[in-house]
């Protein structure tokens, strides 16, 4: 089994991004950049699936800038086996990700494609599904847990009230959750290692896919700023004030 | 211009979130339809059917429907589409699933969390868990968008639409549901509830969790936990608060032993009043809290429900 991994690049998770005055977006100059946290995720089931023997080969897929090439680089010293960067400079929203997504599954067919469920910065959640919806192919959202045998995979997904086990016939997409795993550290001589192995460069042009975003930012706006609290001494005055003055018990 | 909505249910009930979305479609113009699938649903359907602002209810009603598995559900729901001007549904685990798929079969875009109307193509969207809010437009002509409930009132109960056999879509095959792990609870739903009190890493353990419970409890409150709680197993997954779990916005929230974390905050800074109990004062909770209190909550959360 191959499997594909999709990995973006987004702004580290530790960074609380600030809207720029014009309000045409947030500032991303001199922010720190890292993979999406949910891709490290997937990129470690993929490996662990490959060490496990039920995969042959992991290749991992960003698309994106020139830079995404750093986040080729951390998922190639990880352990992935190889790497292709779909470059344009063009906003892409989660639709065009798909169709690229999908051009690059006809070109590679892996059996299965282990994206993350979120990108911390759109927050949309949508990749996956719209990928697997393209492509016809199931999809598991929200894995926690992955079984594979054979020609399928036994997936447990958090839902809204706990759990649900599904099983799905290959070809297939998941999207990791939180709990899938803890992505490993690339050490340095893998990451050294990791400047030798395959990365190839397209462009959406040589995949016939028309990129254009559909959705229009009309501003990016600060959210509602919550009013300066107060500290109280004990819970004796927490109690009374809750009582008293904002009435909720 | 009309609105699809597609109802989470578990056949009986509706699930909260379904009217906080008929809500936000009713605000996107024109009329709202709810579509109800699922097996034996019959219940849900006519609780729809109450819902203000809904004029019709379609059921689809067959085997294939009861997990409520994507594949199957995008069937359904995009050949319904294509008569409407909006398909909306609840952003749940379940709505999460199944409306990309939708919107990339009908070649749209999705527009994900909304927690505003601007106009019948305009919408407001949380990104960067919560620290920008855009305000997106759409030009496609169906406009598939997941709502965030905190976001808007649930419709009052005040309806009485018509309810209307549809047929079934195919049974896609693609997968199949195993076996569910609810988690069984008498305090209220998470995401509904009127009061959280929330766990953190603070509580050390899953045995001394019982604190946050013993107040919940005292406070007929539903129990959160940030990340820490959840991954040390003090407390299930569906518990977890924040950008990467539930949206709360209750009437009271309290947080214990959480640092704040902004992935945390992103899940709960929109509650009426948040009561931070944490012994750092430097914690960022406190940057959102109403009240504060520094302390051991070993101590002062025993103290709170004695007191309550
Ligand atoms: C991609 C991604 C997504 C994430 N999504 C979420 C999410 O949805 N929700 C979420 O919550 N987190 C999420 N996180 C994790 C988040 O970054 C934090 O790690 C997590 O919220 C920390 O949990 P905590 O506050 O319980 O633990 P800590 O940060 O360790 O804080 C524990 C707090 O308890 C206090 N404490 C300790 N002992 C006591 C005592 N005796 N009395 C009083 N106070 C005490 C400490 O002072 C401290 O402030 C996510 C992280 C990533 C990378
Ligand atoms: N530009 C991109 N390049 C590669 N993978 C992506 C890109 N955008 C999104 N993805 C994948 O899709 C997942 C969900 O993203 P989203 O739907 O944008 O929240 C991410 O976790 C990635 O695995």
């Amino acid at each position: 089994m191959k499997i594909l991994v999709p990995v973006k690049r987004v702004v580290d998770y530790n960074v609380k991004v600030r809207v720029k005055a014009d309000q045409t977006g947030v500032d991303l100059a001199n922010v720190k950049m890292s993979m999406n946290p949910f891709d490290e995720i997937a990129v470690e089931e993929a490996l662990k699936l490959k060490e496990a023997g039920k995969a042959t080969e992991v290749v991992a897929v960003s698309a994106g800038p020139a830079a995404c090439q750093e986040t080729l680089r951390t998922a190639l010293a990880m352990g992935a086996d190889r790497a292709i960067l779909v470059e344009t400079d063009a906003e892409l929203q989660p639709l065009a990700v798909a169709k690229l997504l999908k051009a690059v599954v006809q070109k590679e067919s892996p059996q299965l494609v282990l994206a993350g469920k979120q990108a911390i910065d759109d927050d949309a959640n949508q990749v996956g599904q719209m990928l697997a919806a393209l492509l016809d192919w199931a999809q598991v959202t929200f894995a926690s847990k992955i079984a594979a045998d054979g020609g399928k995979l036994t997936v447990t997904r958090e839902i809204d009230g706990g759990l649900e086990t599904v099983e799905v016939a290959l070809p297939a997409v998941l999207t990791a959750d939180l709990r899938l795993n803890t992505p490993r550290y690339a050490t340095l001589p893998n990451i050294m290692k990791a400047k030798k192995k395959p990365l190839d460069t397209l462009k959406p042009a040589d995949l016939g896919v028309d990129v254009a975003p559909r959705l229009k930012t009309l501003k990016v706006a600060e959210p509602p700023k919550r009013k300066g609290g107060v500290m109280v001494k004990d819970v004796a005055e927490l109690v009374a004030k809750l009582k008293s003055e904002a009435k909720v018990i | 211009m009309s609105a699809l909505v597609i109802a989470e249910h578990d056949n009986a009930r509706l699930k909260p979130g379904t009217s906080n979305a008929v809500t936000a479609a009713a605000k996107m113009g024109g009329d709202v339809h709810v579509l109800v699938a699922g097996q034996g649903c019959a219940g849900a359907a006519a609780e729809a059917a109450k819902l203000a602002g809904v004029s019709k209810v379609l059921v689809a009603d067959a085997p294939h429907y009861a997990g409520a598995l994507p594949e199957n559900l995008a069937a359904l729901v995009t050949p319904l589409a294509k008569g409407y001007s909006h398909v909306v549904a609840a952003a749940s685990a379940v709505g999460k699933g199944f409306m990309p798929r939708v919107a990339a079969l009908l070649d749209v875009a999705q527009v994900s969390e909304i927690v505003a109307v601007e106009s019948p193509d305009t919408f407001v969207r949380p990104i960067y868990a919560g620290n920008a809010f855009a305000t997106v437009q759409s030009p496609d002509a169906v406009k598939v968008v997941t709502v965030r409930a905190t976001g808007f009132e649930e419709a009052a109960a005040t309806g009485a639409a018509p309810v209307e056999a549809i047929a079934a879509g195919p049974d896609t095959g693609k997968a199949k549901l195993l076996g569910q792990e609810l988690t069984k609870s008498a305090r209220p739903e998470l995401v509904a509830a009127r009061r959280v009190v929330s766990g953190g890493r603070g509580l050390g353990s899953a045995e001394n969790f019982r604190l946050v419970e013993a107040l919940a409890d005292k406070l007929g409150a539903a129990i959160g936990a940030s990340r820490a709680a959840v991954d040390s197993g003090f407390v299930p997954n569906d518990c977890q608060v924040g950008q990467t779990g539930k949206i709360v916005a209750p009437e009271l929230y309290i947080a214990v032993g959480i640092s704040g974390a902004i992935q945390h905050l992103a899940g709960m800074k929109d509650s009426k009043v948040i009561v931070a109990i944490n012994k750092d004062p430097e914690a960022p909770i406190f940057q959102v809290a109403d009240y504060g209190l520094v302390g051991d909550l070993f101590q002062d959360v025993p103290e709170l429900t004695a007191q309550l």
